[in-house]
C-alpha cells in the first residue's frame, strides 16, 4: 500500500527539518528555565502569608491557567504589536519578532504550570526543615536557598521534567503564527510536495520517539531518586 | 538569662499558653517537664522566636524576643536548639550541616568552619562520619551531629526540645551523655524532655507544665523531693514508676 508513497521527500528534506527541530529543542530549553525561574518566584510569592504578595500570584496563575495557550501565542505575537502602536503612539512599533515573542509567550504560559508544581514541592519539605534553618540564624532567603528549594527541586525534578515533555509537544502550535519550528517545517515541507501522508507520519514518529524517550528517561530518574532516601 | 514574664499564646480560639513566666541563669540547666500537649515545645520555641506569641515578653539577654524592631535571625544565631526530630538537612553531607551556618550567618571562611565543625564532629565521637549524610546514619548520631551543628554557633544557651523522644531507648544515653558534658561545662541550658533520670542527675531547677500552665517552677531537689502541686505529684508518680 505503500508504493504511491514518496518517503525520499524526508531525506531531500532533512536540513530543513533539522533547522526546524533545533529551533524547537532551543524554544523547549529556554522557554523550561524561564518557566522554572518564574515559576519558584510565583511559587514563593504563592506562599507568602501576606495577600498583598500571594493574590497577585495567585490570580496570574490561575488566569494563565485558564486560557487556551494557543490564544496567548496569537496574543503575543498579533496583538501586541497592536497594542504598543496604541500605547506608544508610534505607527512603526513592532512587537518583538517571532522567537522573542514565542519565547516571552511559552515562558509566561509555561510558569504557571510550573509554579503549581514548585509550590507542591517546597510545601512537601517537612516545616521542621525550615524551623531548623531559623534556629540558625538562617534569613527567609537563606533558608529557602539552602535548605528548601534544593530539597524541593530533587522531589520535583520527575515531574518538572514531565511537564518539560508537554513543553516541547506545547511549542509545535508555534507553526499556527508561521515559525518554522519542527512542525511548521514538516508542514511547510509536506504542502511544498504534496506529500502530507508522508511528512505528517515521519513528524509523528519523530515527536513520538523523542518524547517516549524522555518519558522513560524520567522514569529512570524517578527509580533511582527513590532509592537511599531516608 | 533568658527571662520571660505573662507569655501567653493562642491558636485561633485555644489558649496554649497560659501567663507563663519563668528565669534561666547563665550556667543554669533548666528542665521542662509535663504531660504531652502541656505547651512545653511550644514554649521554648517561644524562646527564640520560632513560635510567635501575642502576650508578655521573652527577653535573651536583654533582647526582646517579641519586639518588631530585633533582628531575630542575629538572636537565633546566638542561641542553639536541637529539635525532637534531628532537622538535620539531608540534602547535605554531615560536615556541610555544620559548616552551613557557620559560613553563612557567621561569615567564617570554609577552612575555619571546617575545623571548628572536625573539632566539634570529634567531640561528640563522630569525625568518621563526616563525610556522610545523614539518612546514613542512626538516629542517636543524627541527634549528635545535630548538637554539634547548634554548637559550631559558639551559642550563649541552647535549646533542646524533647531531644531523645524519637530514639530508640538504646541511644538514649549517647545524647545525654553529650548533654551532661554540655551542663558540666557550664552551658546555659533550657531542656524540654521526659528523662527524669538526666533531670534529677544534670538539671538545677525543673519547670512542671500542664495544660499551658507553669504549675511548678522548684529547685530540683525541692521537684523531686516533695512537689508542692497535686498534678506534679501525680505526674511524678506515673513517669517514675514504670
Amino acid at each position: 500500500m505503500f508504493s504511491q508513497f514518496d518517503f525520499d521527500v524526508i531525506q531531500r528534506s532533512l536540513p530543513f527539518l533539522w533547522q526546524g527541530m533545533l529551533f524547537s529543542l532551543g524554544l523547549t530549553l529556554l522557554a523550561m528555565v524561564g518557566g522554572i525561574v518564574l515559576g519558584t518566584v510565583l511559587a514563593l510569592m504563592r506562599l507568602s502569608p501576606y495577600k498583598i504578595i500571594s493574590m497577585p500570584a495567585g490570580g496570574y496563575v490561575n488566569l494563565l491557567r485558564a486560557t487556551p495557550l494557543i490564544l496567548v501565542i496569537f496574543w503575543f505575537y498579533f496583538l501586541l504589536p497592536i497594542l504598543m502602536k496604541k500605547i506608544t503612539g508610534n505607527p512603526y512599533a513592532t512587537g518583538l519578532g517571532p522567537f522573542y515573542s514565542a519565547l516571552i509567550t511559552f515562558t509566561l504560559f509555561e510558569a504557571a504550570y510550573y509554579c503549581e508544581i514548585i509550590r507542591a514541592g517546597i510545601q512537601s519539605v517537612p516545616r521542621g526543615q525550615v524551623g531548623a534553618a531559623y534556629a540558625l540564624g538562617l534569613t527567609y532567603p537563606q533558608a529557602m536557598a539552602q535548605v528548601v528549594l534544593p530539597q524541593a527541586f530533587r522531589n520535583m525534578i520527575p515531574i518538572l521534567l514531565t511537564q518539560s515533555i508537554i513543553l516541547f509537544q506545547d511549542t509545535s502550535l508555534v507553526y499556527v503564527v508561521g515559525l518554522t519550528d519542527f512542525m511548521g517545517a514538516a508542514a511547510k515541507t509536506a504542502q511544498r510536495d504534496g506529500r502530507l501522508v508522508e511528512m505528517y507520519l515521519f513528524a509523528a514518529l519523530v515527536y513520538f520517539m523523542l518524547c517516549f524517550g524522555a518519558s522513560y528517561v524520567v522514569k529512570r530518574l524517578q527509580a533511582r531518586y527513590n532509592v537511599g532516601r531516608i | 538569662m533568658i527571662e520571660m514574664k505573662n507569655v501567653s499564646k493562642w491558636y485561633g480560639k485555644f489558649q496554649v499558653l497560659k501567663n507563663c513566666a519563668t528565669k534561666v541563669g547563665r550556667g543554669e540547666v533548666v528542665v521542662v517537664c509535663g504531660p504531652s500537649g502541656s505547651g512545653k515545645s511550644t514554649l521554648i520555641k517561644c524562646v527564640n522566636g520560632l513560635e510567635p506569641f501575642q502576650q508578655g515578653e521573652i527577653t535573651v539577654e536583654n533582647i526582646s524576643v517579641g519586639a518588631p524592631a530585633t533582628d531575630l535571625p542575629k538572636l537565633r544565631s546566638r542561641i542553639g536548639m536541637v529539635f525532637q526530630n534531628f532537622e538535620l538537612f539531608p540534602h547535605m553531607k554531615v560536615i556541610d550541616n555544620i559548616n552551613l551556618a557557620q559560613i553563612k550567618v557567621l561569615n567564617r571562611s570554609p577552612e575555619a568552619a571546617r575545623e571548628k565543625s572536625i573539632s566539634l564532629l570529634k567531640r561528640v565521637g563522630l569525625e568518621a562520619q563526616a563525610e556522610k549524610h545523614p539518612g546514613q546514619l542512626s538516629g542517636g548520631q543524627q541527634q549528635r551531629v545535630a548538637i554539634a551543628r547548634a554548637l559550631a554557633m559558639d551559642p550563649i544557651a541552647m535549646l533542646f526540645d524533647e531531644p531523645t523522644s524519637a530514639l530508640d531507648p538504646e541511644m538514649i544515653n549517647e545524647v545525654l551523655d553529650v548533654m551532661t558534658e554540655l551542663a558540666k561545662e557550664g552551658m546555659t541550658m533550657m531542656v524540654v524532655t521526659h528523662e527524669m533520670g538526666f533531670a534529677s542527675r544534670v538539671a538545677h531547677r525543673v519547670v512542671f507544665m500542664d495544660a499551658g500552665e507553669i504549675v511548678e517552677d522548684a529547685k530540683k531537689e525541692d521537684f523531686f523531693g516533695k512537689p508542692r502541686s497535686e498534678r506534679a505529684q501525680h505526674f511524678l508518680s506515673k513517669i517514675l514508676h514504670h
